[in-house]
């Protein structure tokens, strides 16, 4: 089982993407799908050796919630400093200290912030676990740095132990 | 399909399309408009986020209404946009920052001093 499936996540995914697109759950459609989503993930193990863990999973719901009230205030945020007619944001780097080390969690983490529009991921140095992030309007950093790692970080932590 | 659409949806739909679409618009002037590298890459994210999301649930909420089924490619879209985006961002800006870097250019975070150059090790 575990040489047929090496990810089982990233086939689980594959083929509920497959049956949206097809706009069906018809039995040739979940078996073709099946296969697609086999095969991909015996190709994905090339470039990803490790199985990924999941800790709590249903933590991720609470995540993604967290993260699209994040992003709806965070959009209407950057279009009030657009508005301006010399739109001057007090934009600046951050450098943050992470705790996460799991790899599908800080690429979770990376597109959520960057999915946001008012912070972007510029770059992880793993030597030092830290991370460069650029802010679009910044008013207090260590207000900012609290944030982040009480909205997203503590859960991401529950999901990849 | 039904013909006549109910005026809610009429409503609900054009409301969230105009308004994506307006947030949308609103990122791309910010593009033009703001002065720097760092300032620019946010504003389009909130055409690939928020704006193209309304529009998204829009066509998703019209489509399953009027064909009387459930109707999520639009989903597969969100997905891939915002699971992709930040490739490219991270392309731009980390290139960007390298220039900044060599060039010396104020404001730019130096890179720390204390790095190993035989392994600099993969980044995310």
């Amino acid at each position: 089982m575990k040489r047929l499936l090496p990810h089982p996540l990233l086939a689980a995914i594959i083929l509920a993407l497959w049956l949206i697109l097809q706009q069906s759950a018809g039995l040739g459609h979940l078996l073709l799908g099946s296969a697609i989503a086999i095969g991909v993930s015996l190709a994905a193990s090339a470039v990803l050796p490790e199985r990924v863990e999941i800790g709590k999973a249903h933590k991720f719901i609470q995540l993604l919630a967290v993260a699209g009230l994040d992003i709806i205030r965070s959009n209407l945020a950057v279009m009030m400093v657009l508005f301006h007619l010399r739109p001057a944001p007090k934009a600046g780097f951050i450098e943050m200290q992470l705790e996460l080390k799991n790899e599908t969690g800080l690429a979770i983490l990376a597109v959520l912030l960057t999915a946001t529009p008012g912070s972007a991921w510029l770059e992880y140095d793993r030597a030092r676990s830290t991370v460069l992030i650029h802010v679009f309007d910044l008013v207090d950093a260590d207000e900012w740095v609290k944030m982040v790692k009480q909205r997203y970080e503590v859960l991401l932590l529950e999901i990849f132990p | 399909m039904i013909d006549d659409l109910p005026l809610w949806l009429s409503i609900l739909v054009s409301t969230m399309v105009v308004l994506g679409a307006l947030l949308t618009m609103a990122g791309c002037f910010g593009l033009v408009r703001l002065k720097s590298f760092y300032l620019r890459i946010h504003s389009p994210t909130m055409g690939t986020s928020m704006g193209g999301g309304l529009i998204l649930l829009a066509s998703a909420i019209y489509f399953t209404i009027t064909r009387e089924r459930l109707v999520l490619h639009e989903l597969v879209i969100f997905f891939f946009v915002t699971l992709t985006t930040p490739v490219t961002l991270m392309l731009l800006a980390r290139a960007t920052l390298f220039r900044d870097r060599v060039e010396g250019n104020d404001g730019v975070p130096r890179r720390p001093a204390k790095q190993e150059p035989d392994n600099p090790g993969p980044v995310v």
